[in-house]
């Protein structure tokens, strides 16, 4: 555990007033609130030491006992009994809202200023939790049920065929406790979908490439291919170009909460030549080629 | 609409320790729905976290009501830009596979 300079974290001197501090905190603040780096760790770790050194820093008291114990705080007295037990904080006007959880501190300031050490009674609603859910694309493609583990607690939720890669829905209530009796906060749970070897979803349509031999495209005939709703039967027809994209209406993937619905599935056919020609193909390649 | 789904104006201002002008302003500038019930005025469980944001933004960090206007516009953008690019990036890897 090592020693923080609350003072150097705010870009203050010692001697800096509770108006400089106030100034110093507000200037971070705008600049690393959560609030408005959404999804940025990076903000969100150093707003926190921002937020911590404000704690310390704007309290008269606490300000007195880092000040005095400095660099030494590990030999510091054990902070009285009613500081730990949580009394009403004063106003600073610094975290009123800032639903921060205990470990929000770093150990220095728990070590210093016991757990949660200035925290206020009033009621807050907790904090939401912000979730990952990983998805195979057919498993995007159907209604089913899923059990999620969210700080030890079993959530059984439904996912809609058809959710969105980056899709977010939210869950009412599952997010951490309220603060002295405040209502829980929320769990958002971000849906990835990840990326088919086959498949290549854009909305509700599918994508894929389908190899088609040399005469089959010259020619004309049939292919089977597999769609992620089973096989189906494709006729090319003669003198099918390379890199031509047919439609198959329906085949795509199903509408987000529209049962019954799906999109559609492209087809690009990549045509594949002959290798290793006999002496005999070679001859009658040549042939072909010199009838034009 | 349920009740339980309602938070009352009063009662959010009394736990943050803020003027309700706050609120008001808030609902005036079009940032958030206040709805008035026989009783009381209530803000829908939906729009809490938004209001909380919108009140850290005005009393821990000093920014005005115009300031809160422009960052929950600008914030909103860059919402939508992050699932632009979402789509942009499933988009590319067709591409990406065609020329593979």
């Amino acid at each position: 555990m090592d020693y923080i300079d609350y003072y150097k974290i705010l870009g203050i001197d010692k001697n800096a007033g509770a108006d400089d501090i106030k100034k110093a905190y507000r200037k971070l603040a705008r600049k690393l609130h959560p609030d408005l780096n959404p999804n940025d760790k990076e903000a969100h770790k150093k707003f926190q030491q921002v937020n911590e050194a404000n704690e310390v820093l704007s309290d008269p008291e606490k300000r007195k006992k880092y000040d005095q114990y400095g660099k030494d705080w590990q030999h510091a007295e054990h902070f009285e009994q009613q500081r730990r037990s949580g009394g009403r904080r004063q106003q600073t006007g610094a975290q009123d809202f800032s639903g921060f959880e205990e470990h929000d501190f770093s150990s220095f300031f728990e070590s210093m200023f016991g757990q949660g050490g200035g925290r206020q009674q009033a009621k807050f609603r907790g904090q939401d939790y912000q979730a990952e859910l990983k998805l195979s694309l057919e498993g995007a493609m159907t209604t089913h049920q899923q059990v999620l583990t969210v700080n030890g607690k079993n959530i059984r939720i439904t996912i809609p065929a058809g959710v969105e890669n980056g899709q977010v829905i939210k869950l009412k209530g599952y997010g951490a406790p309220g603060v002295n009796g405040g209502p829980n906060g929320d769990l958002y749970i971000t849906f990835n979908i990840m990326p088919h070897p086959v498949f290549k979803r854009l909305g509700n349509d599918l994508y894929m490439t389908a190899n088609i031999d040399l005469y089959t495209a010259l020619l004309g005939g049939e292919k089977t291919i597999d769609t992620l709703s089973g096989k189906v039967k494709l006729t090319v027809k003669p003198e099918t170009q390379a890199g031509i994209k047919i439609r198959l209406k329906g085949k795509g993937f199903p509408v987000y909460k529209k049962e019954g619905e799906h999109g559609d599935l492209y087809i690009t056919y990549q045509v594949q030549l002959p290798e290793k020609l006999t002496e005999k193909e070679k001859a009658l390649f040549t042939e072909l080629k010199n009838l034009k | 609409m349920q009740t339980d789904e309602m938070i009352l104006v009063n009662e959010f201002c009394t736990h943050h320790q803020i003027d309700i002008s706050f609120v008001r302003s808030l609902q005036q500038s079009g940032l958030i729905e206040i709805i008035q019930t026989k009783e009381a005025i209530c803000v829908h469980r939906d729009q809490l976290p938004e209001l909380e944001k919108m009140a850290r933004l005005y009393y821990d960090m000093d920014i005005n009501m115009e300031g809160i206007e422009t960052i929950t516009y600008l914030l909103n953008r860059m919402n939508a830009m992050q699932q632009e690019i979402i789509k942009l990036n499933d988009r590319l890897q067709i591409y990406e596979e065609n020329e593979e």
